[in-house]
């Protein structure tokens, strides 16, 4: 696949803002993300006609309407199935998928699982609010137990998922995440899922500030977020805090938060971020405030390079294709066949 | 059998009109194989036929077991025929459970050939038989003919060395054999066949092949019991033409790939297995060169929705199910309505509700196809007759799919799917081609921009410059194809969707009248398989001197502007369908006519003798 030339003259973030009244919440989260990802595009050089917004149905599904793209807003949790068609229509285009944690991981669970393992070269944009937004507030797969909801008001008693952990169980190949509020570090890691030939997956803690409130706050707050965000960076010591940062407990296949500078540990001993260590991104896709940070950016980069499933497909027409287009009525004329002459008397031939 | 006064002297062999064949055994017993190869051999002799293949839907049911009985019944003749047949005029039954299930179809004296072989005790108890029917007097209205087949088979292998559960294996070859030197068929192309399919086991093609011709032998040098000899089946006067055998399903594959050809578009398939469809994705993942994609998704509604997201890229989305499927597949259906993108889906019927009769046929979702979507959610229907048909329709469902802007739901069922007849090969350069025209013009352009002839919207395809959108299954509006959730904007959506799918009546043929006058006492108005059975009842009557038509409709949404007309023609209207009164509901409702059902909901197609009493029920208490 050829990428198509950058447009020229280059293009901006009005570019890719379409002329609809955007109609989210005041104060959500959302409106961050669509403003992050308006911004990266001209930086990526993409053309908006081979740009290709795919989504369910949900509050962040409504994004492809805010995007001056190619947008197509399907059915709820099948953005993943018709985003494959369309790769398959067209390997060349642009897609970019955007789900919720309940289009994403409950209506769409399937579908999710198979977009991943099957890598499509597309980029996957989570928006986990840990709640049913657009029908009022209901408790979501990835709302924590004892969740008080309209559909739990005892508290929810449903175990949640952990997205990235999910991701990585399906076998995908890229997986991130971000904060909506911190845009410099999200843009960084949704050009990384871009770059990635295959499927790129990006979970984003965003926030509902009409259903969930503060869902994150206590990692994502500013007092808060540097003692409890780890930032991984690939090669350097996973470090977070003043003087905090992770390692292996010796003996032992779990990871400890340990103190530079006490008891002996240096920074030599903490745990070195190695993205293409799928085991370690297991690890630290299962970390949970309070005993650990939360862990951003990219935790996980295959260095495998499996072709991407339209690739291969695409790969195979041309295999079938190699001598042109098959000619159907010979097809139809293979085998066993026989001709009837006008004259009913004569013979039938083979 | 319908036979001929004369009997030809120089072969022997007794003329025949017409015979009915029915081979039955075991789930593993080769019986699909050995009336298939019986089939298309017959059709290289120039016969007319028609087939009825009936197997279980478990894969290998525990050996010897009725439920386990898969049959094949081939019908062949020296003139035109439509049918399998009604009743077997012969039944060749491999074990005690073959003979127990089919013994009641077979007609009043006719031949019975059975695998003596095979009547252990065991088979007997399995089978439900308390003593051995063959000792008894319980087979004596039929001309019975008693062969230790496995025991002939075993010898007629001996010299290749085969363990023993191949050799026996090969008794479906034997019991060919012996058929086709009862039926003069020729060997030739089934030993052709038998070396192409063990190509890598020679020893076994050749072991295979000696069954056959041992079986053969057998029928010129034994002495048949009285009553039981050869006959001569003389070749059908079909229409000058290039002729092959061809299941609907095959079909299907190749009408949707010339249909692709005709709109100069690339197919993609998105399909999930389910009996009977699965093997349209089959012959279709073998046909990737012939400018198709095939995607086997991870369910139903993924095949749909990937079929979607094709169709909006440009190409043409395709999906091939059957009812519990379609069910699934509703939802998506809906948005490809709502947004106006072109899809066709192939609906195998199968006996329903819920998982039904997987592999048995029925017409059941035709009222689910016509109106089983949320919503005021207007399509076309089409459905295909005989298994040739389905050829034509499929190219129809991607002609009327991509001028407007529509999914098209083609119904077939599990009767065409397998059942096969010899097809005049159609000269795909004799269709007149439909090519799509895509927009390229970014000047007055938005998404809903309608042909002002077909209500069309114009198609705008990602990666077309200036021609950026966004599509949903939000309501639009209409000026301007953003979301709008204005009252009579929407009024006004749902009425144009409706006119644009009504106005294909404009653009399909006139309801003709398949056979007879077109006004009399009673119009019989048939829909998709059923056409054979319905067209030979009626032909049946006639030949009695009633006054009898039939009209078979194969677009069922939009139907023929004169259809209303042509019902009113007749005095009575007789609906025979495999379901509980479907058809039958829309005629009365479309057309306030008094039409009557008839309804037969076994998995099994109508038999011809069911719809002539019918008609001349019908005809004689009015």
């Amino acid at each position: 696949m050829t990428p198509l030339d950058p447009p020229n003259p280059p293009l901006t973030r009005k570019d890719f803002t379409s002329d609809q009244e955007v109609r989210w919440c005041p104060g959500c989260g959302d409106y961050a993300i669509l403003a992050a990802v308006q911004r990266m595009l001209p930086e990526l050089g993409v053309r908006r006609e081979n740009t290709v917004f795919v989504s369910g149905i949900g509050c962040s599904s409504r994004f492809p309407y805010y995007m001056n793209t190619y947008g197509f807003h399907t059915i709820h949790g099948r953005a993943p199935a018709v985003a494959t068609g369309l790769k398959l229509a067209n390997p060349q285009l642009d897609v970019w998928l955007v789900t919720g944690d309940g289009d994403g991981l409950s209506i769409g669970g399937n579908h999710l699982i198979h977009v991943l393992r099957r890598n499509l070269n597309l980029q996957i944009i989570l928006f986990n609010n840990r709640i049913y937004g657009l029908t009022k507030g209901q408790y979501s797969p990835t709302s924590l137990l004892g969740k008080r909801s309209p559909s739990s008001p005892m508290g929810s008693v449903d175990n949640p998922i952990a997205p990235a952990a999910f991701a990585l169980g399906c076998g995908a190949r890229f997986v991130a995440r971000g904060v909506d509020t911190d845009a410099k570090n999200l843009i960084n890691t949704l050009k990384r899922a871009h770059e990635f030939q295959g499927t790129g997956f990006v979970e984003v803690f965003q926030n509902c500030p009409v259903f969930n409130d503060g869902a994150f706050d206590h990692f994502t707050a500013k007092d808060v977020a540097a003692q409890q965000q780890l930032h991984l960076e690939h090669g350097k010591p996973m470090r977070f805090g003043d003087d905090k940062g992770l390692r292996l407990r010796p003996g032992s296949l779990d990871i400890e938060v340990v103190t530079v500078g006490e008891n002996g540990v240096t920074e030599a001993d903490l745990l070195v971020h190695d993205e293409t260590n799928r085991s370690q991104a297991f690890l630290l896709a299962n970390l949970d405030p309070p005993t650990f940070p939360v862990a951003v950016g990219v935790l996980f980069r295959s260095d495998e390079n499996l072709v991407p499933f339209e690739v291969g497909m695409h790969e195979q027409n041309k295999q079938a294709r190699a001598r042109g287009l098959g000619d159907i009525n010979a097809l139809m004329r293979k085998g066993h066949t026989w001709k009837v002459d006008a004259d009913p008397s004569a013979d039938p031939a083979g | 059998m319908d036979t001929f006064a004369s009997t030809n002297s120089t072969t022997q062999r007794e003329l025949i009109e017409s015979v009915v064949i029915r081979f039955a055994g075991d789930s593993g017993d080769g019986m699909q194989l050995t009336g298939s190869q019986f089939s298309d051999t017959t059709a290289l002799m120039g016969n007319d036929l028609s087939t009825l293949p009936d197997f279980p839907a478990e894969i290998r049911a525990p050996a010897g077991t009725t439920f386990g009985v898969s049959g094949f019944q081939v019908h062949f003749a020296a003139h035109d025929i439509m049918t399998p047949g009604d009743a077997p005029d012969v039944l060749v039954a491999m074990n005690p459970a073959a003979l127990k299930v089919n013994l009641r179809d077979l007609k009043p004296g006719g031949l019975l050939v059975v695998n003596t072989g095979a009547f252990t005790a065991g088979n007997l108890k399995k089978a439900g038989y308390d003593k051995n029917p063959l000792e008894d007097s319980s087979l004596d209205g039929y001309r019975l003919l008693k062969i230790d087949i496995t025991k002939h088979t075993l010898q007629s292998v001996e010299s290749f060395g085969l363990g023993n559960k191949e050799a026996v294996r090969a008794k479906n070859m034997w019991t060919l054999g012996l058929m086709m030197w009862m039926f003069g068929r020729e060997r030739d192309s089934t030993a052709e066949w038998l070396r192409g399919k063990f190509a890598k086991s020679p020893n076994i093609a050749e072991a295979n092949i000696a069954a056959l011709n041992a079986g053969h032998v057998y029928g010129e040098t034994a002495e048949m019991p009285q009553g039981i000899h050869a006959y001569e089946v003389p070749r059908a006067r079909l229409q000058e033409g290039h002729y092959r055998n061809v299941t609907g399903n095959e079909a299907t594959a190749w009408g949707l790939l010339t249909g692709g050809k005709l709109a100069g578009l690339e197919l993609v398939l998105g399909s999930y297995p389910i009996t009977p469809a699965s093997t349209i994705l089959h012959y279709l993942s073998n046909l990737r060169a012939y400018g198709i994609t095939t995607f086997q998704a991870e369910d139903e509604i993924a095949a749909v929705c990937a079929a979607i997201g094709a169709s909006y890229a440009g190409s043409l989305g395709i999906t091939t199910t059957s009812g519990p499927g379609l069910a699934l597949k509703t939802e998506a259906i809906g948005l490809a309505v709502s947004t106006e993108l072109p899809l066709v889906v192939v609906d195998v019927q199968r006996g329903g509700p819920s998982t039904g009769l997987p592999t048995k046929t029925e017409q059941s979702d035709l009222l689910f196809a016509v109106y089983g979507r949320n919503g005021d959610c207007p399509l076309v229907v089409l459905a295909a007759s005989t298994p040739g048909d389905c050829f034509t329709m499929a190219v129809e469902a991607v002609r009327l799919a991509t001028k407007y802007m529509t999914p098209v739901i083609l119904l077939t069922d599990g009767f065409l799917a397998n059942s096969a007849e010899p097809w005049k090969i159609p000269d795909i350069n004799s269709f007149e081609p439909f090519p799509v025209k895509q927009r390229t013009d970014p000047a007055g352009f938005h998404p809903f921009l309608r042909d002002p002839q077909t209500l069309a919207r114009n198609w705008a395809v990602p990666g077309t410059p200036g021609l950026e959108h966004r599509i949903g299954g939000l309501e639009k509006n209409y000026d301007s194809g953003n979301i709008s959730y204005d009252p009579d904007n929407h009024h006004k959506m749902v009425k144009v969707r409706a006119a644009k799918v009504a106005g294909v009546a404009d653009d399909i043929p006139l309801q003709k009248i398949d056979q007879g006058e077109d006004s009399g006492d009673l119009l019989v108005v048939g829909w998709g398989s059923t056409f054979g059975a319905i067209s030979s009842a009626v032909l049946g009557a006639r030949k009695a001197g009633l006054k009898v038509s039939h009209a078979h409709i194969r677009y069922m949404h939009p139907m023929p502007k004169n259809l209303g007309e042509v019902l009113k023609r007749f005095k009575h209207v007789l609906v025979p369908e495999m379901n509980n009164g479907m058809l039958v509901k829309i005629l009365r409702s479309d057309y306030l006519v008094d039409a009557r059902g008839l309804n037969k909901i076994a998995g099994q197609p109508f038999k011809i003798a069911e719809i002539e009493a019918e008609i001349r029920g019908l005809l004689a208490s009015s």
